[in-house]
């Protein structure tokens, strides 16, 4: 029940923004992430935007996770 | 889809199974205590993954299975009612209350809507001017900042039609609770993360603090869960006990403030009974008095219902609790099954028995 899954926010009209779904657009309340942009992706849950995910901490995940399997071949 | 599928690596998956191995022999459970948490375990087969001694449990954190019988059972007699018409999550509608379920109040005649948001019965609510539009509203913290976000939209706009069951829960009491019964054995907590999106890192410390059990709030993906996994390891083999997110591209130390805001607005923590488990204080949501004209049971009159004993040989109880798989129950995949649920975690699609019947892991 708590499934959230990424958006991309594609054009914003008040408190209400229209998201990217995989293939989808969908209408997504934003009143809980004041700030965010069109481009942002968010995490969508249940018809509501509850965060803003942070890009380059998920790039920062990812790059442990590069690191250790290369460190792990050689 | 950006931000699943390169958390879904197949090689990264097996080098964070290979540094779990690494840590050596560790004989120890980790809990985790999100349903979808459950869910995405099993089909990934992070279990299978794991080393011998690592067990996983699962917890409390399906919102459907911790629903007390009591309650479903005053939304049948709501349902029940001629001028309402009862919206609810798709979810709902197979728990069994005291008398049936949802299901067969509305073969019954019961006005009864799936809804995917609040949203959608307000919409309902304003088509329906001379009707009771009640949503029965279940969640943890995840999902009701939208609801009372949606209540402060409606105390403006209106409609005057439309009220909310609050069956809310808040996951840390429960975790709290757990601890305190001290009857499961947990050496780390896999913590529930879209719930922290919402309440941040904070509200798990006395975990650590107070009992010593490493928290670890986790992603949703097969290398989140993995990471998470050897997070916990790492802390358990070093015997220390802190809390750490590894879902950060999610999951802000101090939370969403935002939702926080709204939430305290609209409700005030109280006593709640949770399925399987019992009374757990300040772990539910009520109104606060400002909201309270939506309050769907100071508008109906629905009977205060007395909790039903689970069906003789049902185990949802101890499997809540962490201390009984699905194994160990004598009706699980032989009269209970999700097509003829007999517990409520047979029915939820996370609930624990559920999860087990549709993907079946090794038995631990």
């Amino acid at each position: 029940m708590c499934l959230g899954i990424p958006a991309k926010v594609s054009k914003i009209n008040g408190l209400i923004a229209r998201v990217q779904v995989g293939g989808a657009e969908v209408a997504a309340s934003i009143y809980l992430v004041p700030g965010v942009r069109a481009g942002d992706y968010v995490l969508l849950h249940a018809g509501f935007a509850i965060e803003i995910i942070d890009e380059q901490a998920a790039e920062e995940t990812l790059d442990l996770l590069r690191k250790m399997v290369e460190e792990q071949e050689s | 889809m950006k931000f699943v599928d390169e958390f879904r690596n197949r090689d990264n998956a097996l080098s964070l199974a290979k540094e779990i191995r690494k840590i050596g022999d560790l004989r120890v459970n980790l809990m985790e205590v999100c349903g979808t948490h459950t869910v995405s375990i099993f089909k990934h087969g992070i279990r299978e993954m794991l080393p011998e001694g690592l067990r996983l449990l699962s917890g409390p954190g399906c919102p459907v299975c911790v629903t007390p019988a009591s309650d479903i059972e005053k939304a049948i007699r709501m349902a029940g009612l001629n001028e309402v018409i009862l919206t609810t999550f798709g979810d709902m509608m197979r728990v069994p209350g005291i008398t049936s379920n949802l299901e067969t109040a509305r073969a019954g005649g019961g006005d009864v809507r799936v809804v995917y948001s609040l949203f959608e019965a307000l919409k309902i609510a304003r088509e329906n001017p001379d009707r009771k539009v009640v949503f029965f509203g279940v969640g943890f913290e995840t999902t009701s900042p939208g609801i009372a976000v949606t209540l402060i939209e409606a105390e403006k706009e209106g409609p005057g039609n439309f009220s909310l069951f609050s069956c809310h829960k808040l996951v840390p009491p429960a975790m709290k609770a757990l601890l305190e019964l001290g009857e499961a054995d947990i050496a780390g907590f896999i913590c529930p993360g879209h719930v922290s999106t919402i309440i941040g890192a904070k509200p798990y410390e006395f975990i650590p603090d107070k009992y010593h059990i490493p928290c670890v709030i986790a992603g949703f993906e097969p290398t989140d869960i993995l990471q998470a996994i050897l997070m916990l390891s790492r802390q358990a083999k070093q015997g220390v006990a802190r809390v750490e997110i590894q879902y950060s591209r999610a999951v802000r130390e101090q939370g969403n403030i935002k939702a926080q805001e709204v939430l305290d607005e609209v409700f005030e923590p109280v006593c709640s009974t949770w399925r399987g488990i019992g009374v757990i204080p300040d772990s539910g949501l009520k109104l606060r008095g400002r909201f309270k004209r939506f309050d769907a049971l100071a508008w109906l009159e629905i009977p205060e219902i007395e909790e039903k004993e689970e069906e003789k040989g049902c185990i949802c109880g101890h499997i809540l609790r962490g201390i009984a798989t699905p194994y160990d129950c004598p009706l699980f995949g032989k009269t209970c099954t999700p097509q003829d649920a007999i517990g409520p975690c047979m029915v939820g699609a996370e609930g624990t028995c559920g999860a087990y019947y549709k993907y079946g892991g090794r038995r631990q």
